[in-house]
């Protein structure tokens, strides 16, 4: 088979080539230049070494952030992991109109997330909203929501546990490919249902939580829309995210110089977390044919 | 036991559905509800009888997108044009790119694959500073340019699913095209292009549902309300209210769940693939 030469492969590449440079190499070599300059937009920047970087250690808020990014992570990638491989074990089983309850599930994570910030905002809403009058029809009287640091974590949880529909989709893929026949041979060996879930689902689906708790991590360091539109923040700096801090630090306080250093420890930060999870999913996932 | 089985299964079914369905639902009971008894408190979640329904959706939705104040013709107006460029962009361009890495040989298509799998794993803050600066170099802060313009050089996950799809195409077509005295072009217009439609139209719709939830993007590259895209104009409508039109701003938030809801139902297999693929949301 002939092969082609640079040349011919150029122009069709061009575009994500110049692209790449433009819009990835150069903007990330700008922001490892910005950390060490001080940089307000009114003036160009200008050099003063690691001055940024000495900041990291005595700001106080850097330390709530990260706490919150860290923990709200932890929490939703937990709770959400094992929500949606109930969900995606419940919608494998033989059931009519399959296909309608898969796309209700999916359904909630196609929608805007400014949307869905909106629709929960009101939600939650401690006089008006719906979580409160449904709990008042069982006696409950509902908390005001977005006043105490706690319930507007519970609401935020809750908002990103609608969204979960992805990953139940890939969890679904992932129960599919389950070889049958060892499903039936732990049965003809006794075991029962939540045994051949334990011993027999989970290790052979670990790959795909691997990959899913993945992807949890690369998310959960962004979130930036759902706490900005919900509770701005707070009460305090309850709901303050690490994102969000970066984005405050440029466009509120016009640090354009501290808010690159905070972006490349986010950046840092990720490929450690995910590196670290792959590390460890090493010695707990299970390959077929490995 | 078997039947018990079965039926709690569907109960089960039935809850989760209702859980998923609900804030949607809730969203149209509130946008066709009506203002004033809102303000009086005396909208209840479900309405006490049959006369209560409410059913003055359209006209919000009518208040909502006339009103000189909310404005919302102008941000659907804003927030198709933006979507018209960048989804043409990304169609054109990904398909160029994804033909190179799927049917040019040249020894080093693979390596810069790869690096272009991994320009993925950049998190969009590392990078929002830097783009700022250099659209603001340029000119373009405060017009849809950021929006679109980056859009027309090839976005790596549209790459890679149309690259994908090329390569499931036999490569004995191109042979007969080649012998036919085609070129790559000629293979790419004639044999790649015609099959490879229903992923060109995946691309387009996964990028078009990109760009109409955009929310960052425009809070970094726009200023002037003028330009405001919905997923803006949503958040200005809800920031800047003391004593918030709840149905206005839930018929502000239908028109926005509308449109991408009704994709959705049409088109769901494939965006279901989309996404398997991919494992993200957009």
């Amino acid at each position: 088979m002939k092969r082609d030469g640079f040349l011919t492969f150029l122009p069709w590449a061009a575009p994500w080539l110049a692209g790449f440079v433009l819009f990835t190499a150069l903007p990330v070599g700008l922001g490892i230049w910005y950390a060490f300059t001080d940089y307000t937009l009114l003036e160009p920047p200008i050099m003063v070494g690691t001055k940024n970087f000495a900041r990291l250690a005595d700001d106080p808020i850097l330390g709530t952030v990260a706490w919150n990014t860290f923990f709200f992570g932890l929490l939703s990638i937990v709770v959400g992991t094992v929500l949606s491989i109930a969900l995606a074990v419940l919608l494998s089983k033989p059931a009519r109109f399959q296909a309608f309850w898969r796309s209700a599930v999916f359904v909630p994570s196609v929608l805007p997330l400014i949307a869905v910030a909106a629709i929960f905002k009101l939600g939650f809403d401690g006089e008006l909203g719906a979580a409160n009058q449904l709990l008042g029809f069982i006696g409950v009287e509902g908390p005001n929501w977005f006043g105490s640091g706690a319930w507007a974590w519970t609401a935020l949880l809750l908002m990103s546990l609608w969204g979960v529909g992805p990953a139940v989709v890939i969890y679904l893929a992932g129960l599919r490919d389950v070889p049958k026949q060892l499903h039936e041979a732990a049965s003809l060996d006794g075991v029962g249902s939540w045994g051949r879930f334990i011993h027999v689902t989970l290790p052979m689906i670990s790959p795909v939580i691997l990959f899913n708790v993945v992807i949890g991590i690369i998310n959960a360091a962004q979130v930036f829309v759902m706490p900005l539109v919900m509770t701005g923040g707070g009460p305090g700096r309850s709901t303050y995210f690490f994102a969000m801090y970066v984005y405050d630090q440029a466009f509120q306080y016009g640090d354009m110089g501290y808010a690159s250093v905070l972006g490349l420890v986010q950046f840092a930060a990720i490929l450690v977390l995910t590196g670290l999870v792959l590390f460890l999913g090493q010695r707990f996932v299970y390959y077929r044919g490995a | 036991m078997e039947r018990i089985r079965t039926t709690l299964v569907y109960v089960l079914l039935t809850l989760v559905t209702a859980v998923a369905l609900f804030p949607i639902g809730y969203m149209l009971l509130i946008a066709g509800g009506e203002g004033e008894r809102f303000a009086e408190g005396g909208q209840t979640l479900f309405p006490q009888t049959a006369g209560e329904m409410p059913g003055n959706l359209a006209g919000n939705l009518d208040t909502v997108m006339t009103d000189g104040t909310l404005d919302f013709r102008r941000y659907l107006r804003n927030t198709l044009l933006v979507a018209i460029l960048a989804v043409s962009g990304t169609v054109v361009s990904s398909a160029m790119v994804a033909y190179a890495f799927a049917r040019v040989r040249w020894v080093g298509s693979k390596p810069l694959f790869m690096l272009m799998l991994a320009t993925m794993m950049v998190p969009f803050p590392v990078i929002m500073v830097p783009l700022f600066t250099m659209f603001r170099e340029l000119g373009l802060i405060g017009t849809f340019g950021p929006l679109w313009i980056p859009a027309w050089f090839g976005n790596a996950f549209s790459i890679f699913l149309m690259r994908q799809f090329f390569m499931s195409i036999p490569r004995e077509l191109d042979d007969a095209a080649r012998i036919d005295g085609c070129g790559h072009f000629g293979i790419f217009r004639h044999i790649m292009l015609p099959l490879a439609t229903p992923a060109l139209l995946v691309v387009g719709l996964l990028h078009f549902m990109f760009v109409w939830n955009d929310f960052v993007g425009p809070l970094i590259f726009l200023s002037h309300r003028d330009q405001f895209t919905l997923a803006l104009g949503l958040q200005l409508f809800m920031s800047r209210l003391g004593t918030t039109p709840w149905h206005l701003l839930m018929s502000a938030t239908t028109l926005m769940v509308g449109p991408v809801l009704v994709l959705f139902l049409l088109t769901q297999r494939s965006f279901v693939e989309g996404i398997s693929t991919s494992g993200t949301k957009g």
